[in-house]
């Protein structure tokens, strides 16, 4: 079987792949709208900084904690929208169960806006143990426990979600090991340049956030626990383990299960294959460790952490910035080169999707080398390297997808893309490259990370991360206009010939 | 320190841009993947070794002396000055408000509540040292003052409403 040329897919009735289109575009529009919104909450911050936006400081705080559980979220569930239409060609997705997530998302989604709007919980999304019990009557306890309830029940629906992936991938390969092409990796089965990217990254989503999911669980109930029990204290040091590792990982796979989009577009956009091969599978099968134990490096200004942890995730987080990368940026840099592709809106964002996510990876690495950590850790630095490449990586890679789907897999192509979208994308990229540089410049100047007034120093930083915002924001709204109009009636570009 | 993380960032940022223009504007001349692929695929081997090497030396060349005091190690009287720092919801306590230049400072850092960041900042408002400030545990920062003056210190870990006014003043004076 491993020496056939095409890879087996999985056929479904016309009327199945109507409705997980229906699914899929429910889940992309309700990502640009969540985006949207969430950029206008994060820009408000920043304008608020550069005293610009007269809000009070609870007001900022619970905007800080909405942006950034909202960015997780949404970032998540669409990265997965991204995989899970691809993924689903190799393996039998129940497209129910993909709505029960969405259904619960949503419902978790509800929870933590009554518990920040309603509740005044401002506690960050991060819920730093044992600040979400300990808010000086800025909140509730109630309010506190219904974010992590709404943290919770969200994880609950990506934990359904996934167990449906391991489901369908062990229906069709058998083992998560075959799935990951390891029987390939090691020589005991021969070489198949078409087993599909795609199942493997699924197969890597699956096991790492099933770990970080349950792990989030754990220490959320813990967390639940204590507000209404306080005689139950768990060690800080140890909680603060788990928060980072979960949100690591979460914020990590949303990254891993959008990149699919390169690997399944570039080479219907370049006309040449995108074969996956021993070193392909060796970066990822290395990457599902890495994800998972590379997390002690938010940890390095907690002395107490042992120093092996702290050795170790240096040099991971150095070692987990290459298997992908050399692979998947390297390799679509390839597929571009001397292709003769035409720069549709999706292959753009593509493109720059590999960009943001490699140079956003520069300062990450230097963030997490220790001595550079001591005087970057918690300032304005780890929203820059952050917003770097999730602003400039995983969201051109969700628009990328979204784009594809929007203008046909060839449609587009023919002529100039449409002026909106033009425009979009150079407000968007021109934007986010200043949003960015104004981010990083103020961490190497020392500004602390969430703080709701700035000295007078910082205001200018802030005011032209403002500018940076806005563009970023006005792109977003032109490309949100193209979708709303377009995609809902857009029909399967899978289903037109291949270029 | 942090200029350095800037150039580096900018720097291979810029490089990047310069590959990837490249690429772009040689994307639209059509020419057979297998006339080139053979050569890249070679070229990436290197690449990789390349960076391997790179972060070898990273690691060496940043981890040795390890730049985190050691937390089990006994700090004397004789040899170090001590401050024993504590965070609040929203104030620091300080045993101390002045020390001297030139000799190393013990900052024994507590969080009475919550989580909070110690931040040492000097007069241009650069980052000098930090550490957690975190319940349950004793964080030990070593950091030895240069020079003399007002420094400021700042909270570096969210923990709540005021957050940003959680500020203090650090004297340190000149050695006699
Ligand atoms: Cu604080």
């Amino acid at each position: 079987m491993s020496t056939t040329t095409v890879s087996n897919k999985i056929s479904y009735s016309e009327a199945e792949n109507q409705g997980a289109l229906v699914a899929v575009k429910a889940h992309l529009i309700a990502a640009f709208l969540v985006f949207l919104l969430m950029m206008l909450a994060g820009a408000t911050l920043r304008a608020a900084q550069g005293n610009m936006a007269p809000i009070g400081a609870d007001v900022f705080y619970q905007f800080m904690t909405v942006h950034g559980a909202g960015m997780i979220g949404i970032a998540a569930i669409a990265g997965m929208a991204v995989l899970w239409y691809f993924l689903r060609q190799y393996v039998p997705l129940s497209t129910k169960i993909f709505w029960i997530n969405f259904g619960i998302f949503l419902t978790g989604v509800v929870i933590i806006l009554g518990s920040v709007f309603l509740g005044k919980y401002g506690g960050a999304w991060t819920f730093l143990y044992p600040l979400p019990g300990i808010s000086m009557g800025a909140w509730s306890t109630g309010a506190a426990a219904a974010f992590l309830l709404g943290l919770l029940i969200i994880g609950t629906g990506f934990l359904i979600l996934l167990l449906d992936f391991g489901r369908a991938i062990l229906s069709s390969y058998g083992s998560f090991g075959r799935a990951l092409g390891l029987p390939q990796l090691f020589g005991k089965e021969p070489l198949n340049p078409y087993h599909p990217a795609t199942v493997v990254a699924g197969t890597m989503v699956l096991i790492v956030d099933f770990i970080g999911i349950a792990a989030g669980a754990v220490v959320l109930v813990m967390m639940l626990v204590n507000l209404y029990n306080p005689e139950f204290k768990p060690d800080p040091l140890l909680v603060k383990n788990l928060i980072y590792f979960f949100g690591h990982v979460i914020i990590n796979v949303a990254i891993y299960s959008a990149v699919v989009a390169i690997y399944e577009l570039l080479p219907r956009y370049t006309g040449r294959p995108y074969k996956t091969s021993k070193v392909f599978y060796a970066a990822w099968f290395a990457i599902v460790f890495m994800v998972m134990s590379v997390y002690p490096h938010h940890l390095y200004m907690d002395f107490p952490m042992p120093k092996w942890a702290m050795i170790g995730a240096q040099i991971l987080s150095y070692g987990s910035g290459l298997p992908v990368m050399v692979v998947t940026g390297y390799g679509a840099l390839m597929l571009v080169y001397r292709s003769g592709i035409r720069w549709n809106t999706s292959a753009k964002l593509l493109m720059l999707s590999i960009f943001g996510w490699a140079a956003g990876g520069i300062p990450a690495v230097v963030d997490s080398m220790v001595s550079f950590n001591r005087v970057l850790h918690n300032t304005m630095w780890v929203p820059g390297h952050f917003h770097f490449y999730l602003l400039l990586g995983v969201l051109p890679m969700i628009f990328g997808f979204t784009f594809y789907l929007l203008n046909g897999a060839n449609g587009a192509q023919e002529e100039k893309p449409p002026l909106t979208e033009r425009l979009g994308f150079y407000s968007f990229v021109g934007g986010a490259l200043l949003f960015v540089g104004g981010f990083l410049a103020s961490g190497a100047s020392g500004i602390p990370r969430r703080w709701a007034v700035h000295l007078e120093e910082w205001v200018p930083y802030a005011q032209w991360s403002t500018l940076g915002a806005v563009l970023v924001i006005v792109g977003v709204l032109l490309f949100t206009l193209r979708v709303l109009t377009v995609l809902p009636k857009a029909p399967d570009p899978a289903l037109a010939p291949a270029h | 320190m942090q200029s350095i993380a800037s150039y580096i960032t900018l720097l291979g940022t810029v490089l990047l841009i310069g590959v990837f223009y490249f690429v772009i504007s040689n994307s639209k001349l059509q020419e057979e993947y297998s006339s080139f692929s053979k050569k890249w695929y070679s070229f990436r081997g290197k690449w990789f070794i390349f960076l391997i090497i790179l972060g070898t030396a990273l690691t060496l060349g940043t981890l040795i002396p390890f730049p985190i005091p050691s937390q089990a190690k006994v700090y004397s009287s004789d040899d170090y000055q001590q401050v024993d720092v504590s965070g609040h919801q929203w104030y620091w306590t300080m045993s101390t408000d002045t020390v001297v230049a030139g000799k190393p400072v013990e900052f024994r850092v507590i969080g009475a509540d919550v989580n909070h960041g110690f931040g040492v900042y000097n007069e241009d408002l650069e980052l000098v040292a930090q550490v957690q400030a975190m319940p349950d545990y004793t964080n030990k920062l070593i950091h030895t003052f240069d020079e003399p003056g007002k420094y400021r210190i700042f909270c570096l870990e969210y923990c709540g409403l005021a957050h940003h006014v959680m500020m203090s003043e650090l004297k340190v004076e000149a050695a006699n």
